[in-house]
């Protein structure tokens, strides 16, 4: 089980308060995505679920047992961390050995448990070797095959992918969410990649200075932001935000419009505007347009198109796609 | 843009490499090649052969016992480097993983101490040992050894333990260690590197430790240095035998320093490079 509750949490360094106040419930199996930009607190967020830095004040618990003044051994959560944290001086076997060693667990078990991950994370052959002699992402695999043998209640990935390079990234991906469908067990991850969050996810936390701004799937998040901040953070490329005056012809303060909503034409549209940086990609085509009412527009256009630089385009916004925000921020 | 090395700039290399090295070794081996001259060879003047004579160092034994000053040496040396060890550790310990914002205040306060010549606080130290009975004792002398050397053996361990990566320890503590076993599993196999260099090189500067050896000691607690010592002042200027108590007396360190270079290189340059 691993059910993770925390109530009215709050971390603060002296006087700097890293996180003001947090509700937040992870049900069992959930695999929920901590996202937000450097230094908004999903780490130590992380890091408090972990045990590894104490709350200031308010309450973790786990399966319904308090456990915030717990040491983090006691908590039977695995952690997976960003610079892998290997044990330089042990063998693969004996870094994923370890805390099964650390739980009383006797040799047969042990070399059997260990040679069940090995086989799962493909290091069967790289058991007698040290971190030293293994690639990035056969030491992630170490990693998470120290975090699996013990079967925790909840694993705690706090940016596992960063160190790697973009192709390894997406293999590494894939294989994390292959994991977590074959043991349905709770995920925590930390990324401030919002392609990580959208793709891995069944519920995203967006987190700015230590506030939750949105909890919800990723669809949802896309779909429905619920203020500026998520409407911003959400999406690749970035939905294009505009207020002022055209703005107001939308009936709000600002207004939203992904790349990916705005129809491109050569000859007819809303708006329009000089295109400045094209960028080809094969599958899609990206446009940085130089309007002349909404200044610029990026746009997502799937496929090949043939608009160079300088060309003029006409833009036009999907209707049912428009996304309006008052003044405060929020979505109207 | 890799340099390219020409046979004649590695042969060149190699010849100002080697001429530096012999200019350095020049008076180790020179002290060696008069230990085995007789004194009339050794003042007669500037000879690199000698008459491979080992009466020098038959007199020195017969005249001064080489094995009490080398027994002193010894647990001199290796004392006051366990003594620093063990306050050491601890310190370095504390600082390099729960620091304050006055530990690196703390640190160059320490290795400010190096910066004073020993010679300033002379008086009140040479009166502290006479009044209080440690004058010309092995523990007094180890404590002050210990003392001298501490700011180093500090910062160097402080170094060490700084460049274990503390989420290595966090991974440990999640994996289910308890302090003790994250101790004994995860630190100390981690650590035994540095703190073997540590000691290996306190043993050398405890071992060659000359002013504090010398004037606070007269017989019984006497190292090397103050063996050496003794054959300079009372006796006049007999060249052969003071060479042969020097060859004496750094011979063992050299050989334990030979052996145990890569460590000490090491230890030496630990930090500096990553």
């Amino acid at each position: 089980m691993g059910n993770i509750t925390l109530r009215n949490v709050r971390k603060a360094f002296g006087n700097v308060v890293i996180i003001p106040d947090i509700n937040l419930d992870i049900e069992d199996g959930e695999f929920v995505v901590f996202v937000g930009p450097s230094g908004c607190g999903k780490s130590t967020l992380l890091r408090l679920i972990a045990g590894l830095e104490d709350t200031t004040s308010g309450t973790i618990s786990i399966d319904g047992r308090d456990v915030t003044g717990e040491a983090p051994a006691k908590r039977k959560l695995a952690m997976v961390f960003q610079s892998y944290a290997l044990y330089p001086h042990m063998t693969v076997a004996k870094n994923i050995a370890f805390p099964l060693k650390m739980a009383g667990e006797d040799k047969a078990t042990i070399e059997r448990k260990v040679a069940d991950a090995a086989r799962v994370l493909n290091l069967t052959d790289y058991l007698e070797r040290r971190p030293g002699q293994l690639s990035g992402g056969q030491r992630q695999r170490v990693a998470i095959g120290r975090a699996i043998v013990r079967q925790p209640s909840a694993f705690l990935f706090d940016e596992p992918l960063s160190n790697l390079d973009a192709a390894l990234r997406g293999t590494m991906r894939l294989e994390i969410s292959e994991l977590h469908f074959q043991l349905k067990t709770t995920m925590i991850y930390v990324t401030h990649d919002q392609i990580e969050a959208m793709t891995m996810a069944d519920k995203i936390v967006v987190l700015n200075a230590g506030n939750i701004e949105q909890v919800g799937s990723p669809m949802e998040l896309y779909n429905a932001p619920r203020n500026l901040f998520v409407a911003g953070f959400i999406g690749s490329p970035k939905m294009n935000l505009i207020d002022g005056p055209p703005a107001e012809k939308f009936g709000a303060h600002t207004v939203g419009f992904r790349p990916e909503h705005i129809a491109i034409s050569t000859t007819e549209g809303t708006w329009k505007g000089t295109v400045g940086v094209a960028e080809h990609l094969g599958s899609d085509t990206f446009l940085h347009v130089h309007t002349d009412d909404l200044g610029t527009v990026n746009v997502r256009a799937s496929g090949e198109m043939k608009i160079n630089h300088g060309d003029t385009v006409w833009l036009t916004p999907d209707p049912a796609r428009i996304y309006r925000f008052d003044a405060a921020g929020l979505a109207i | 843009m890799a340099r390219a090395v020409t046979t004649r700039t590695k042969a060149i290399n190699t010849a100002v490499a080697w001429t530096v090295a012999l200019v350095i070794f020049f008076p180790i081996l020179y002290t060696l090649i008069t230990s085995l001259k007789t004194e009339a060879e050794a003042i007669a003047g500037f000879d690199l052969i000698p008459s491979f004579t080992f009466e020098s160092y038959v007199a020195v034994q017969t005249q001064n016992d080489y094995f009490k000053p080398f027994m002193n040496s010894v647990i001199l040396a290796l004392g006051s480097t366990l003594l620093a060890l063990i306050v050491a550790i601890p310190a370095a310990w504390a600082m390099a993983f729960s620091p304050t914002k006055r530990t690196k205040d703390i640190l160059m306060w320490m290795l400010s101490t190096k910066m004073m010549p020993a010679v300033a606080v002379l008086v009140p130290i040479y009166l502290i040992f006479l009044r209080t009975g440690l004058m010309d004792t092995r523990i007094g002398l180890t404590v002050m050894l210990m003392l001298i050397n501490l700011p180093i053996v500090i910062w160097m361990l402080y170094t060490y333990f700084r460049e274990i990566p503390g989420e290595i320890l966090e991974a440990a503590r999640m994996d289910g260690a308890s302090l003790w076993n994250e101790i004994l599993y995860i630190l100390t196999p981690m650590a035994v590197p540095g703190i073997a260099s540590t000691m290996l090189l306190n043993i050398i500067l405890a071992w060659n430790e000359s002013f504090w050896t010398i004037q606070l000691t007269t017989t019984n607690a006497a190292p090397l240095t103050a063996f050496i010592a003794s054959f300079s002042s009372p006796q006049g200027l007999f060249w052969a035998k003071l060479s042969a108590a020097s060859t004496l007396a750094i011979a063992p360190i050299l050989i334990m320093g030979w052996f145990s270079q890569k460590q000490l290189v090491r230890g030496l340059t630990f930090g500096a490079v990553k």
